[in-house]
C-alpha cells in the first residue's frame, strides 16, 4: 500500500502575478515577480532552495529559464509539461520530491507568455505528422459537451445556453472582486447570452481569455513548516489521471462527462479521506476553460448528482455565498489561461482563503479546498486534483 | 463484347448562381448555375467520389487498370491515379495511368480501357474529372463548372457495348493553358468553333456513322461535347440530328465540366437509356474521338449508388461569389491569426496510407470491437496486438455530438466538427462538409466522403470526412 501524500508537505509561501495582456513583461519578468513574492512570503532567499520544478507548455524548454532568471545556483531545475495541467504538475512533482526526503525546500513555478505569439487561441501542440487530424479549436472541442449534455438531460438549447451563461456570469462576478484577475468586471446575463459565437453554442463569454501570467509556491516538509510561518497550507491529496483516449474511439463515451475527472477525484478523495465532497469541501477552484467544462466538472467531482449539475448551477449552489463556492477567484474565465501558471494560480486562491486574505471574496472558515486543473480535450485529458487544507489531520 | 459495365457521376454539392456572378460586377443577366467543388475538393477527390458512385452493389469493387483523365490534376509530376487506387482500396498489383492536358483525355482513356480489355484485362476503371477555372468576370468563369464521371469497362454484364470509334487528331490553338498559366486562354471564339469544333467533330461523327452504315435517325442520343451548348445544338442540326436526340441542358445546371463534360452527359444519358439504344458520344480537343455505344438489356437492372439525376437535386445553391473566389484561390485574403499549416511528412503519409486513404482502422479479434484509428491495445477488452484491419469508409454513421467552430481558420467558416458513431461499432471525430447549418442535429445520418484537405509546401493531402447522407 502506497503511503499517502496527506499532511506530509506544506506550502509556506506563494506568489502570483496579475494576469492579463502583459505587453511590457517577458516570461522571465513574470517568473521573477511570482517567485520573489513567494520567497518574501516564506521568508526565504533563492539560495535556500534545494530544487525547483518549472511548469510551462509553450514558453520555454528546459528549466534553464528559471535557473538563469532567479540565479538559483547549481540546484536541479526540472521543466515539466502536462498540457493545461503543467503548473499543477510542477507542484505535484515538487511536493513528492519533498515528501521523499530528498530536499528540504523546493520551488514550484509556472509561467506562460501567450500574448507574444500574435495568435488567437492556443496553437495545437499535438504532433500531426501526416497532417490529416481535424483542425478543431479548443472551444470547439469542449463545446462537444454541450449538445450531448442537453440532449441527455432534456434541456432545450435555450435552457442549456442559460445554464452555461449562468456559470460565466458567476465566475465574472467573482473575478470582479479580484485585483489579480485579467477581467475585473461583472458581465450581465443578457450580454453573455448574446455575444458572437466562437464554437456553437459557446459565445465569447463562454471561453476563457488568452493571457500572460505566472505563479509560484514554496514547499517544505510539514514538520518544518512552522519554521517559516504559523499558517501554512497542508497538502492532503494530489492526483493526475492520464486518459486513454477512449472517448474518441469507443461508443460508450457519451460526451456528458470527462472520465479522467472522475478517476482523479476518486483517487484524491481516497487519499484525503473524503467521504462526501459536497459536505467536506469548503471551496473549489476548477478548470473552467469553457462553461460546459465547469458544468460537467460539478458532476464528475461529485459536487452534484449526475444530471443535476445544471440545476445546481442555476440555483446558486456554486456562487461565492452558495453551499460550495466554485472558482471564488473568478476562475479561468476571469484570469484567462496562461497554461503553465493556471494550476498554481488556483492553489494561490486556496492559500489566501485559508489565511483569511481573500478580501471581498473571503469565504467563512474554509477548512478543505480542492483545485482541479485539466489538460487536453474532453475525450483525451490529463485531469489533476489537489485537496489542500488549513489544518493538519 | 467490350463495353461499359458500370457508371457513376459526381456533382459537387455547392452551386453558384450565374446571376450572382453578374451581380458581383454590377451586371444584369446570367441564368442557371454552375457546380463548384468545395474548398476541400479537387479533380482527384471528385474522381474518387464518381468511382464510388459507380460501385452499384456492395460486393467486391476492383479493377485491373485505373485511368484518371483531367486537365487539372493536383500535381504536374506525381500520379493521381495511384492515390485514386488507394482511396478506392483496389489491390496494389494493377496498372494506372493519368491522361491529361486535353479535353479529349476522357475519350482517350475510355478507348485505351477498351483496348486493355480486348488484350485481356478483365475490368478497367476510367475516371474523368475537372475543376478548370476561367479568370474573374470572363466568359469562361460563368461557363465552366466542376464535376466528375466514372466508368467500368469490361466484358461481363455489359450495360452498353462499345461498338466502334473514330478519331481525328489535328493541332489547333483555339484554347490553351501553358504550364505557367492559372486561367484558360482562347483565340477568338468563332475561329475555334468554325475551324476546329465544327469541322473536326463533324468529321469524326461522319466517319463513325458511315463506317457503321448508320443514318442519324438510327441514333437514339448524341453527345457532341464542345464549347457552349448552342454550338453543340447547331452542329447536331447540321449533321442531321433533331433537338430531341441531343443530350443538353447541363451547361445551365452544372456548367461545362471540361474533361468530364462528355462523360457526365453519357452518364445522364445512360440513366435514361433503354435496351437497344444507340448512343454517339464525341469529344473535342486537338481533334475529336467519336464513340458508338449500344445499350443492352442489363441496363434495366443497373443503378449507380446515387447517380447524376439525384446529385443534381442535392445541393446548396446559395454560394456567395466571394466564397467561390476564395475556394478557387482567386481572392487573396488576410491569413487567420493562427500558426501556418506545416508541410505534412511524406514518410508519415506513406505509413498511414491504409488509414488515411483506404479508410481502415482495426478490429479486435478477441472481442470484435472496431476502432478508428488503428489501435494496438483494445480499449474494450485490453487484448494486446490482436487487431485486424477494419474498413470504416463504407459504413454509415450517426452524429453523437457536433459543433460549428468559428475560430478554426477555414475558407468556408464555420467548420463543423462531429463525433460519429458507425453502424457495427467504432467512432470517429471528424469534420462535416456539404451540410445546411440549420439542419445539424444529434442523431443525423452521415456518410463518408473523400476530400482534399489542403496543400502545404506543395504537398497535397487527402483523407475522409463526413457529409449528411445525400
Amino acid at each position: 500500500m502506497a503511503k499517502s501524500i496527506a499532511d506530509q508537505v506544506a506550502v509556506v509561501g506563494m506568489g502570483c502575478t496579475q494576469f492579463g495582456e502583459k505587453w511590457d513583461k517577458g516570461p522571465e519578468d513574470m517568473i521573477l515577480d511570482a517567485s520573489v513574492e513567494a520567497f518574501t512570503d516564506a521568508g526565504i532567499e533563492s539560495e535556500d532552495l534545494d530544487a525547483a520544478w518549472f511548469g510551462t507548455l509553450l514558453t520555454s524548454g528546459s528549466g534553464l529559464m528559471v535557473s538563469k532568471t532567479l540565479k538559483t545556483g547549481f540546484i536541479p531545475v526540472t521543466r515539466v509539461e502536462n498540457k493545461c495541467a503543467s503548473g499543477s504538475e510542477a507542484f505535484r512533482n515538487a511536493c513528492y520530491a519533498v515528501a521523499s526526503g530528498a530536499y528540504d525546500v523546493v520551488l514550484a513555478v509556472g509561467v506562460e507568455k501567450l500574448k507574444d505569439s500574435g495568435f488567437s487561441g492556443l496553437p495545437n501542440t499535438d504532433p500531426d505528422p501526416d497532417g490529416t487530424r481535424p483542425n478543431i479549436s479548443a472551444p470547439a472541442a469542449f463545446s462537444f459537451l454541450a449538445p450531448a449534455y442537453f440532449e441527455k438531460y432534456g434541456l432545450t438549447p435555450e435552457q442549456g445556453k442559460e445554464v452555461l451563461s449562468r456559470i460565466a456570469w458567476k465566475n465574472h462576478k467573482n473575478g470582479a472582486l479580484n485585483p489579480k484577475a485579467q477581467y475585473q468586471k461583472e458581465v450581465p446575463m443578457d450580454k453573455i447570452m448574446n455575444v458572437p459565437m466562437v464554437a456553437d453554442p459557446l459565445g465569447v463569454f463562454d471561453c476563457s481569455g488568452v493571457s500572460d501570467g505566472a505563479a509560484a509556491a514554496v514547499i517544505v516538509r510539514t514538520e518544518d513548516a512552522h519554521k517559516y510561518r504559523h499558517d501554512p497550507m497542508y497538502v492532503k491529496a494530489l492526483t493526475i489521471a492520464a486518459g486513454t483516449g477512449v472517448g474518441a474511439i469507443h461508443q460508450d463515451f457519451d460526451f456528458t462527462s470527462i472520465k479522467e475527472n472522475n478517476a482523479a477525484a476518486t483517487t484524491a478523495y481516497k487519499q484525503a479521506g473524503i467521504k462526501n465532497p459536497q459536505k467536506e469541501i469548503s471551496m473549489a477552484e476548477v478548470h473552467d476553460c469553457f462553461t460546459p467544462t465547469e458544468l460537467v466538472i460539478y458532476e464528475d467531482l461529485g459536487f452534484s448528482e449526475r444530471g443535476e449539475g445544471w440545476k445546481d448551477a442555476l440555483n446558486g449552489k456554486f456562487d461565492l455565498d452558495g453551499d460550495l463556492p466554485v472558482n471564488p477567484d473568478g476562475g479561468l474565465k476571469s484570469f484567462g489561461h496562461p497554461i503553465g501558471a493556471s494550476g498554481l494560480r488556483m492553489l494561490y486562491e486556496m492559500y489566501k482563503q485559508f489565511q483569511g486574505k481573500a478580501e471581498k471574496r473571503q469565504i467563512e472558515h474554509p477548512k478543505l479546498g480542492l483545485t482541479h486543473n485539466l489538460g487536453g480535450r474532453p475525450w483525451e485529458c490529463v485531469s489533476f486534483l489537489s485537496i489542500v487544507g488549513k489544518e493538519l489531520g | 463484347m467490350v463495353g461499359i459495365t458500370g457508371y457513376g457521376a459526381y456533382i459537387p454539392f455547392s452551386r453558384l448562381k450565374k446571376k450572382v456572378i453578374a451581380e458581383a460586377y454590377g451586371e444584369k443577366g446570367g441564368s442557371g448555375e454552375k457546380a463548384v467543388a468545395n474548398h476541400d475538393e479537387d479533380s482527384l477527390s471528385m474522381a474518387v467520389e464518381a468511382a464510388i458512385d459507380a460501385k452499384a452493389d456492395a460486393g467486391n469493387f476492383n479493377a485491373d487498370v485505373v485511368f484518371f483523365a483531367s486537365t487539372t490534376p493536383p500535381y504536374k509530376e506525381k500520379q493521381s491515379s495511384a492515390i485514386i487506387r488507394s482511396a478506392l482500396d483496389f489491390k496494389r498489383n494493377i496498372r494506372s495511368t493519368d491522361v491529361t492536358d486535353s479535353l479529349r483525355a476522357a475519350s482517350g482513356a475510355l478507348l485505351s480501357a477498351a483496348d486493355a480489355v480486348k488484350s485481356g484485362e478483365k475490368s478497367v476503371l476510367v475516371t474523368a474529372s475537372d475543376t478548370r477555372v476561367g479568370g474573374a468576370q470572363g466568359g469562361f468563369e460563368s461557363l465552366l463548372g466542376d464535376g466528375a464521371a466514372a466508368f467500368l469497362i469490361g466484358t461481363e454484364n455489359v450495360l452498353a457495348t462499345i461498338e466502334d470509334s473514330k478519331s481525328i487528331t489535328v493541332d489547333i490553338t483555339d484554347q490553351w493553358r501553358s504550364s505557367a498559366d492559372d486561367f484558360l486562354k482562347s483565340w477568338e471564339e468563332r475561329f475555334g468553333v468554325e475551324s476546329g469544333y465544327n469541322q473536326l467533330v463533324s468529321d469524326a461523327v461522319h466517319d463513325l456513322l458511315t463506317s457503321n452504315d448508320l443514318q442519324t435517325t438510327d441514333i437514339s442520343k448524341v453527345i457532341l461535347a464542345g464549347p457552349k451548348e448552342r454550338y453543340q445544338k447547331k452542329l447536331a442540326a447540321t449533321l442531321g440530328f433533331s433537338d430531341d436526340q441531343v443530350v443538353s441542358g447541363h451547361e445551365n445546371r452544372i456548367g461545362h465540366c471540361s474533361t468530364a463534360q462528355a462523360p457526365m452527359l453519357l452518364v445522364d444519358c445512360l440513366e435514361e437509356a433503354h435496351p437497344g439504344d444507340l448512343i454517339v458520344m464525341a469529344t473535342y480537343g486537338s481533334g475529336s474521338d467519336a464513340m458508338l455505344f449500344k445499350v443492352t438489356e442489363n441496363i434495366r437492372s443497373y443503378a449507380p449508388r446515387m447517380g447524376f439525376a439525384k446529385q443534381l437535386q442535392s445541393k446548396r445553391d446559395n454560394l456567395p461569389y466571394t466564397t467561390y473566389l476564395k475556394w478557387k484561390n482567386m481572392l487573396p485574403t488576410e491569413a487567420g491569426r493562427r500558426p501556418e499549416i506545416p508541410q505534412p511528412s511524406a514518410p508519415a503519409m506513406y505509413r498511414h496510407q491504409e488509414q488515411n486513404l483506404e479508410g481502415y482502422g482495426s478490429v479486435c479479434t478477441s472481442c470484435e470491437t472496431p476502432f478508428f484509428p488503428k489501435q494496438h491495445v483494445c480499449a474494450e477488452c485490453g487484448a494486446i496486438q490482436q487487431m485486424e484491419p477494419y474498413k470504416f469508409t463504407d459504413k454509415k454513421g450517426k452524429v453523437v455530438t457536433y459543433t460549428s467552430d468559428y475560430l478554426a481558420v477555414s475558407p468556408d467558416p464555420p467548420s463543423t466538427f462531429n463525433v460519429i458513431d458507425f453502424e457495427g461499432g467504432g467512432r470517429m471525430i471528424c469534420e462535416m462538409v456539404d451540410y445546411h447549418l440549420d439542419q445539424l442535429a444529434v442523431g443525423m445520418e452521415v456518410e463518408m466522403t473523400f476530400r482534399h484537405l489542403y496543400e502545404a509546401g506543395s504537398i497535397h493531402n487527402y483523407t475522409w470526412k463526413v457529409r449528411p447522407k445525400r
